[in-house]
């Protein structure tokens, strides 16, 4: 059995998609203070920020809080001399962590992706299927994997993963 | 537990347990399967066959069984028909009961179909059946069906979980006999990832119910426990006994059924009874094994008449004796091993009647020091007994017996390498099909491919490892000791079968005999997939395990063609059954599919909402208030949209931000509007076709900077639509500069509409002036609600003044309340999709997908004003100009009132010219929409009628059961034409 809070919602967070190309990305990251991986599917974050990647031209960014103003207007800014959207989805999808030793085997009793380490390391992150839901996956630790799912598929994806936890 | 030896097997004999079979008690132990307890109780006889109803006996010892199908039940819903005996695992109290037999197994009245068979031999149904032809479905066809199948399956719901996981390895092992083991051992060091599964209870294959070969040294049950101990203790293997390979899917995608919970005596509740394992293998080993292929001789399926390595099993792994006289009838050496141990054991050998001229190698000159009587060149000419075998009738000898143990050599199973797609190839000298080329990143080793000796097949599973790996060391040897065996194999009928009164069985489950096939190649069947399905040898659940080689080589022989060119049959999965809970997995109830809700549902559900589902969405329906019928809650909720304010949750609309300098070029080419002239700040009804002109989704876009439009899609729609967008982006026009983000769940959406609604949301807002001239019809812009931040639209789906606020989702609750308190003065009235629907065909304004049916072009639907006249192309626009799309008479958008005023139309029914007529009718339209209860004093309908605007004023006629409705043809725009509510 797993830990008692093996499955938990994270905070509210606040997120913005970039679609841009690397020079604007060079240019948003100096704002967000944290870079972006030139490398597929790989996340890098830094205090209370992250950018996950998601396609050649989209990566996530993602605040933990959002106790602090989104640097929106700073963004636009930097990113003014390039082509590129930003849209504010903070509100469009949910944060849900899973952890523990069963993490890896819970999630793959509806993920059909490899979540070894060695094929899924720490900081992997990819948009993949719950089942019936989209996800996006990002590992944070060995033992700590972070789902982003759309607002609605929340209640659904909680009671998957409880279902499959059970023995 | 009269047959059972008095020590040895692998049952435990501490304490043993009940179980019953058809009502009936004995007792068994913990190891046995249903089959050996029967045996160890005497018991052959335990079912009737599929179509003579003929005793039958426990035939095998594993997944080949044809005969011991049994249904086994722990309470009403917990009912498994059609289970292999030889695959039941027993447990305390189990309960068992016979199949297709009435009223008893041991009388049963469908016996009579045996003395009728030559009224019903092979393709019957085509012949019999066939006159007068109006009896087939009400005479022949329900007889048929009552007849047909094997089992009950249960009635009532599944109370049992299945789980389900997605598993990955370098080397997936299907078979955990000595090959499988061997295959293991060797990788096991390599780092890889190894799962080895076995449809057993037990991991070890032959090495459980072979005690006399040596490994390395060590007896074989020793090695064999040292062996799983080693691999075991490896955290890099996943050992999975009770799980069946049942399906080889493309790229290594194999499935795995485990049983997890079928054997306990009473399984915990809610432990999950099976779970499916969905393992992408970088490497598959098969290590499946064979099965033993049985002789085809008169009178070949009495009870008591099984193959002899069965027996073999019974005695080693189970200490269950077969019978007290054995007579043995074999083509090849492990039979006299066979022989020899039966005898020690203290069953009486009559005879071992070997089909070859010779004998075999040393083990018969040991069967004749252990006073064995060998027969050389054995045929058999027919056999005795009513529910069990008595005696049996060789060439020159009579011999009482009450086992017949028959061998005809190995079938190697095939199944899952052909199911990979692997190319299989005739082996003469085995005569059997052997993998040979391979589709996928497969290796079958040991005796699923033909070889038998155990030194090599152990050497064949380490060396399909080492290879699968790419491993640079030289894989383990095992040294053996055994005696040398000859194996020889037979293939098709014995001499004299089916010259004889007595039926000689190829397939004993579906009841094919020898003359069965031979009357198939005789009418012209001379495909073997042809004959198959004629005779329907080979089609039963055992999938013709142990018949198909003897059924294609009786066909070969009667065609006079070899083996190969006769063909084999596709091996299809499962190997065994599966049950349908274990697909299903987790998709039941609740969690089949997602069920989305907005953020004001919970909001919905305290105010008694009803919702529907639209798509995986809930919404609400309508709000009725305590004892409210829905006519009467739908009829309140309009008037007051009408007359007050109403308030609805818009959420589920599909939302797309499309960004990016090229945005507008990339709205042109898509879209069959002009969004040159768009400003920001101004929103437009847009329509997207597909490439075939016709309308695929529409919704209100609003342009909220000069490279930035927000686009609404229908809820239905917004996948489909973002899915068209990109692949048009992606792949079409990849230098355009801009990105697409879906926004759907982003924002909350709140539709205030009614001719309050400026009242009741003035208050509200603050940093915009939503007044009639600052804030006009189609407007957007961002300000604030009740402080925080807001996008709205002036839009409506009414017909009246309405807005369309836009809040982060995480606020829309928060919002939703405020403006309903706000109401409370003007009467503000939540209305579901119901009454949306009714105000918005009082107003003419169509939905996709129900006054639009795939077929329809806008300007079909009425919106030809909406298609940019300048433009020179969007998706669609070619297909527009093909004559046919341009036709006066195609169906176009009108509205239907009934002439009497009261009668409110069935959507979907059709609408025609003249009434009265007598089929075949002319109809020229269909009504889409239809409404009771209504703003407007009448019951109105929206239709497409062939020509119909220029019909305006006729009267058509709705043709029903025993009556036409006349109506009329009238402007899809009941309330209020002019829209002078809409721009208040």
């Amino acid at each position: 059995m797993p830990d008692a809070d093996w499955l938990r919602v994270k905070p509210p967070a606040a997120r913005l998609l970039l679609q841009a190309d690397a020079h604007a990305r060079a240019a948003a990251a100096a704002v967000w203070g944290v870079p972006f991986s030139e490398e597929s599917c790989r996340a890098r974050a830094a205090a209370g920020r992250a950018t996950l990647w998601l396609g050649p031209d989209e990566h996530l960014m993602w605040q933990e809080s959002r106790e602090a103003e989104l640097p929106i207007v700073e963004l636009a800014h930097a990113l003014a001399p390039f082509a590129h959207s930003l849209v504010d989805v903070s509100h469009r999808q949910i944060a849900l962590e899973v952890s523990g030793p069963e993490a890896a085997v819970i999630l793959a009793g509806a993920c059909p992706l490899d979540l070894s380490l060695q094929a899924f390391p720490v900081q992997m992150c990819t948009r993949t299927v719950l089942a019936k839901a989209e996800i996006v996956l990002w590992r944070t630790a060995p033992e700590n994997f972070h789902i982003e799912v759309w607002r609605s598929f929340q209640a659904y994806v909680e009671a998957l993963l409880r279902e499959i936890a059970r023995p | 537990m009269k047959f059972r030896t008095p020590s040895g097997g692998r049952i435990d004999r501490r304490q043993p347990i009940s179980f019953s079979f058809d009502g009936k008690a004995y007792q068994g132990y913990p190891g046995d399967t249903l089959a050996s307890a029967l045996l160890a109780n005497g018991v052959h006889l335990v079912g009737r066959s599929f179509k003579y109803h003929r005793p039958r006996g426990i035939f095998s010892a594993g997944a080949d069984e044809p005969n011991a199908l049994v249904t086994v039940s722990r309470d009403g819903a917990r009912s498994t028909p059609n289970l292999r005996a030889t695959q039941v695992e027993l447990y305390r109290n189990l309960t068992a009961i016979s199949q297709n037999r009435w009223p008893s197994l041991e009388f049963d009245v469908g016996r009579i179909n045996d003395s009728l068979s030559r009224f019903l031999p092979a393709g019957f149904y085509y012949k019999t059946f066939m006159w007068p032809r109006g009896a087939w479905k009400s005479l022949y066809e329900p007889a048929i069906r009552r007849a047909a199948g094997l089992g009950r399956a249960p009635t009532l719901p599944d109370p049992d979980r299945y789980a389900q996981r997605y598993a990955h390895c370098e080397l997936l092992v299907i078979g955990a006999g000595p090959a499988g083991i061997a295959a293991a051992l060797t990788a096991a060091d390599s780092g890889a990832r190894i799962i080895l599964c076995d449809e057993q209870a037990e991991l070890g294959g032959s090495l459980l119910s072979d005690p006399v070969p040596s490994i390395d040294g060590k007896n074989s049950s020793a090695w064999l426990e040292a062996s799983l101990a080693k691999l075991g203790a490896n955290p890099r293997v996943t050992l999975l006994p009770r799980t069946t390979a049942f399906g080889y899917f493309p790229h290594n995608f194999v499935g795995l059924s485990q049983r997890l919970t079928d054997h306990l005596d009473s399984p915990p509740p809610g432990l999950a009874r099976e779970r499916l394992w969905q393992v992408r293998a970088r490497n598959v080993v098969i290590a499946a094994g064979a099965a033993e292929r049985p002789l085809i001789f008169p009178g070949n399926d009495l009870p008591g008449i099984m193959l002899a390595g069965a027996a073999h099993t019974y005695l080693h792994r189970y200490g269950v004796r077969v019978g007290s006289k054995a007579v043995i009838l074999t083509c090849n050496d492990d039979a006299y091993q066979t022989a020899l141990d039966l005898q020690a054991a203290g069953t009486q050998v009559g005879a071992i009647a070997d089909i070859r001229p010779a004998g075999g190698g040393p083990l018969t000159a040991a069967a004749r020091s252990a006073g064995i009587n060998i027969i050389y060149n054995a045929t058999v000419q027919g056999t005795r007994g009513d529910q069990r075998i008595t005696g049996v009738t060789l060439a020159n000898t009579d011999l009482d017996c009450d086992v017949l143990l028959m061998s005809g050599g190995y079938t190697p199973s095939v199944h899952l390498f052909s199911q990979s797609r692997g190319k299989l190839e005739w082996s003469d000298a085995l005569k059997a099909f052997v993998p040979s080329v391979s589709a996928e990143a497969e290796r079958s080793a040991g005796a699923c491919r033909g070889i038998y000796g155990l030194e090599e097949v152990l050497a064949d599973g380490a060396n399909a490892a080492a290879h699968a790996l790419q491993l640079n060391r030289a894989p383990p040897v095992f040294e053996i000791d055994s005696p040398e065996r000859r194996r020889d194999s037979f293939l098709g009928a014995l001499p004299g079968a089916g010259t004889s009164g007595s039926k000689s069985f190829v397939d004993w489950q579906h009841d094919v005999t020898t003359r069965d096939l031979a009357l198939a190649t005789r009418e012209g069947f001379h495909s073997i997939e042809h004959v198959k399905r004629y005779t329907t040898t080979g089609m039963a659940t055992d999938q013709g395990k142990g018949s198909n080689l003897n059924a294609m080589s009786i066909v070969a022989q009667q065609l006079g063609r070899p083996i190969p060119q006769v063909g084999l049959t596709t091996f299809r999965m499962p190997y065994t059954p599966v049950t349908f809970g274990s697909f299903a997995g987790i998709s039941r109830r609740d969690l089949f599919d997602p069920v989305r809700t907005t953020p004001t549902h919970a909001w919905a559900e305290t105010q008694g909402a009803v919702f529907e589902n639209v798509g995986l969405w809930k919404r609400a329906h309508y709000f009725p208030r305590p004892g409210e019928s829905m006519h009467a809650t739908v009829a309140r909720e309009c008037r007051a949209v009408r007359d007050g304010v109403g308030i609805f949750d818009a959420s589920t609309l599909g939302k797309i931000e499309v960004v990016g300098p090229d945005a507008a070029e990339f709205m042109n080419r898509l879209y069959v509007n002009n969004w040159n002239t768009l400003k920001p700040g101004r929103t437009r009804y847009g329509i997207l076709l597909r490439e075939d002109g016709f309308v695929y989704d529409d919704g209100v876009v609003a342009r909220l900077a000069e490279d930035r439009f927000h686009v609404t899609t229908t809820t239905g729609g917004a996948p489909r639509v973002l899915a068209m967008m990109e692949d048009y982006r992606q792949t079409e026009w990849p230098q355009l500069k801009v990105w697409l983000t879906s926004t759907t769940e982003q924002w909350a959406v709140i539709a205030v509409q009614g001719p309050h609604a400026r009242k009741v949301l003035e208050p509200l807002v603050t940093d915009l002036d939503i007044g009639a001239a600052a804030f006009p019809h189609m407007s957007v812009a961002r300000g604030k609600i009740c402080g925080l931040p807001m996008m709205l639209f002036r839009v409506s789906f009414t017909g009246e003044l309405g807005y369309e606020i836009n809040v982060p989702a995480d606020f829309g609750r928060r919002v939703w309340e405020a403006v309903y308190a706000a109401g409370a003065d003007f009467g503000i009235t939540a209305y579901g999709t119901e009454a949306m629907h009714v105000l918005r065909a009082e107003k003419g304004y169509i939905i996709v997908g129900q006054e639009t049916d795939g077929t329809a072009t806008p300007d079909d639907a009425g919106l030809s004003w909406a298609v940019a006249k300048s433009k020179t192309d969007f998706v669609g626009l070619r297909s527009l100009q093909r004559p046919a799309m341009q036709s006066a008479n195609r169906k176009q958008l009108v509205g239907l009132k009934a002439k009497d005023g009261r009668t409110v139309l069935e959507e979907g029914a059709q609408v025609a010219e003249r009434p009265a007529q007598r089929p075949p009718m002319q109809l020229i339209g269909h009504v889409t929409s239809s409404y009771g209860e209504t703003t407007v004093g009448y019951p109105i309908a929206l239709g497409m009628v062939a020509g119909g605007r220029a019909r305006m004023g006729q009267t058509l006629y709705v043709p029903m059961p025993g009556r036409d409705i006349e109506v009329e043809v009238t402007s899809p725009v009941f309330y209020d034409p002019q829209g002078v509510r809409i721009n208040a």
